[in-house]
């Protein structure tokens, strides 16, 4: 990873009416990062883009981006972004192509008809070009949100849950198209969602936001592997195997969950012994599982 | 600025429902020419049974001038109307579909995008305006064909022919710029909601209250009455006065212009510091 810093942001506040939305935030993306920000609905995730995409004016605060104070530098800094801020939305009586010309032609780039079916093709849009946007399901929607914002080649993609309301495959699809900009087209992303696997997934760095706050920001795999696993097993009779458990680790590391759940601090890769260990001793396992306490963390702080 | 224009433009006369203005202009004039059609000299006799003794009348008094002259007395209680659909759906309507925010990722910075849009409404306007006179006053003198033009206002005046044209082209003139107060008006408050129902009704409203404080003969309104853009907005009018009244003119001009300036620029500084919350 290269150690410059694309977006930097300290002591962001911004209020509306009572309500603290943003609260002295801090934070910083490098360049070839995908960083996700990450926190439960109303965390001030969204606010927070639309302040480094100038939608929202801060009540205090700084947002460099590219080394420059967003304020004096709007025009310079958003040429170089490309942005999806929730839902997309299009002209839906105009085609896909058309909607790509109309903002690669204000995107402050040459933008060219090689360039917009460069943008559709890569996300998988290039034979729907001619169709009318009403015409096109949610998903496809969502990655001519993809397509709008990298047509004019940004270095820094700002996505704002380009997830949401996707199915499996859909999300599948879009995981794909973000890691494919990262890997292949060196563009730096962040990227905002509510969840914690869609991040794990994609982001080297993350940050999570409650109420408007830093509740932590790191390394995702450092923060997962900080973060030590636990195993939930479904066993026949839980609460004689919670008596065996007991014995061979932490007392307090192990617990009831249910009649038929424990629950046993332990790393993945300790799950087939423990699994022998409780079958030798007669019992019947079912499943065992592993969390990630990190989601633990995040529903608990979050 | 013209790329965002031309996109402006484009974004609107690609919507159907733009032509909605057209059409009912269409439709309404066609209506009342084919009625003047078939009652005009009935109409045109009644108007004149008492002239008939102290005149001699010759000639086509029953003309397309004297049709465009009463299609434009018909139709401003409508233009409004009509222009505002454009211009207040210009931001609210962008805000409401939530395409504001992506143009607004854009690096062009927010005056030049309200500026673009503005001029597009005004555009509309103008474009509607010429497409009412094209109607009336070209469509109808292909029909009736054409001749002096006789006018009841304070005064009966008959205008020579050649006198005619030159006052059409004025007087649509002003009712171009009186519909542009409109449309301003119209854009101001489709700078502050983010639906364009409110702005339509918004206006109209306005309109209609000013308009009955304008035509109501009290004297408790007498001082605010001149400060009013609808006090002004017949002033088409003051064009076909046997003497032209330069200075009423001119008044009615400035006072139109001052409120397309002052509506402008209230919605350039409201839209600058405006928060994209759809």
């Amino acid at each position: 990873m290269n150690d410059e810093i694309f977006i930097e942001i300290k002591a962001l506040r911004k209020k509306y009416g009572g309500i603290q939305a943003v609260n002295g935030l801090d934070f910083m993306v490098m360049k070839g990062d995908i960083f996700g920000f990450l926190g439960p609905n109303g965390a001030g995730k969204s606010t927070t883009i639309r302040m480094i995409l100038s939608l929202i004016r801060p009540d205090s605060g700084l947002i460099n981006i590219f080394r420059l104070p967003l304020v004096k530098n709007r025009k310079r800094i958003l040429t170089d972004i490309g942005a999806l801020v929730e839902e997309p939305r299009f002209y839906e009586y105009m085609s896909a192509y058309k909607n790509l010309e109309i903002l690669g032609k204000l995107s402050g780039k040459r933008v060219g008809k090689k360039e917009i079916m460069n943008a559709l093709s890569l996300t998988g849009l290039e034979n729907r070009s001619g169709s009318p946007v009403k015409t096109f399901s949610h998903g496809m929607k969502q990655r001519l949100g993809i397509a709008q914002a990298i047509v004019h080649d940004p270095e820094l993609l700002i996505l704002d849950e380009p997830a949401n309301g996707l199915d499996p495959r859909g999300m599948k699809d879009m995981r794909e198209i973000i890691l494919r900009l990262n890997q292949e087209y060196g563009k730096t992303i962040l990227i905002s969602s509510h969840i914690l696997k869609e991040i794990e997934l994609m982001a080297n760095r993350m940050i999570i936001i409650n109420k408007g706050e830093k509740v932590v920001e790191g390394n995702v795999h450092e923060l997962l592997d900080a973060a030590k696993l636990d195993l939930r097993i479904e066993i026949s009779d839980a609460a004689k195997a919670l008596e065996l458990l007991e014995k061979q680790y932490i007392k307090s590391d192990v617990w009831l969950e249910s009649e038929n759940h424990l629950v046993l601090k332990a790393s993945k890769a300790e799950a087939p012994a423990i699994n022998k260990s409780l079958v030798d001793a007669g019992f019947s396992v079912y499943s065992i599982t592993p969390i990630n306490s990190l989601e633990q963390y995040f529903l608990d702080n979050t | 600025m013209l790329s965002l224009i031309t996109i402006e433009l484009n974004k609107v006369f690609r919507r159907k429902r733009s032509y909605i203005g057209f059409l009912a202009l269409l439709v309404l004039v066609s209506v009342l020419q084919f009625a003047m059609w078939l009652e005009g000299k009935t109409l045109l006799d009644m108007i004149m049974q008492n002239l008939k003794d102290a005149f001699v009348i010759q000639g086509n008094l029953l003309n397309g001038y004297f049709i465009s002259f009463m299609l434009m007395n018909t139709l401003w209680v409508l233009m409004p109307f009509l222009v505002t659909f454009v211009a207040g759906d210009s931001i609210a309507g962008e805000a409401h579909s939530g395409t504001l925010r992506i143009m607004l990722t854009r690096p062009a910075s927010r005056a030049a995008f309200v500026i673009a849009k503005y001029i597009a409404s005004i555009e509309y306007t103008l474009l509607l305006v010429l497409f009412l006179m094209l109607l009336s006053l070209g469509v109808s003198s292909l029909i009736f064909g054409t001749g002096d033009l006789i006018v009841f206002r304070s005064q009966l005046t008959i205008f020579p022919e050649s006198e005619v044209l030159p006052r059409f082209l004025m007087a649509f003139g002003f009712a171009f710029l009186a519909m542009s107060v409109v449309a301003s008006l119209a854009f101001l408050f489709s700078t502050l909601t983010n639906n364009s129902i409110g702005p339509i009704i918004g206006t109209m409203a306005i309109v209609i209250s000013f308009t009955i404080i304008t035509n109501l003969n009290l004297a408790a309104f007498e001082v605010i009455r001149k400060f009013l853009f609808t006090t002004y907005m017949s002033s088409w009018t003051l064009f076909f006065d046997y003497q032209l009244d330069w200075a009423q003119i001119s008044t009615s001009i400035l006072v139109c212009l001052g409120h397309v300036a002052v509506f402008f620029t209230l919605a350039l500084w409201i839209f600058n510091r405006k928060d994209i919350l759809t």
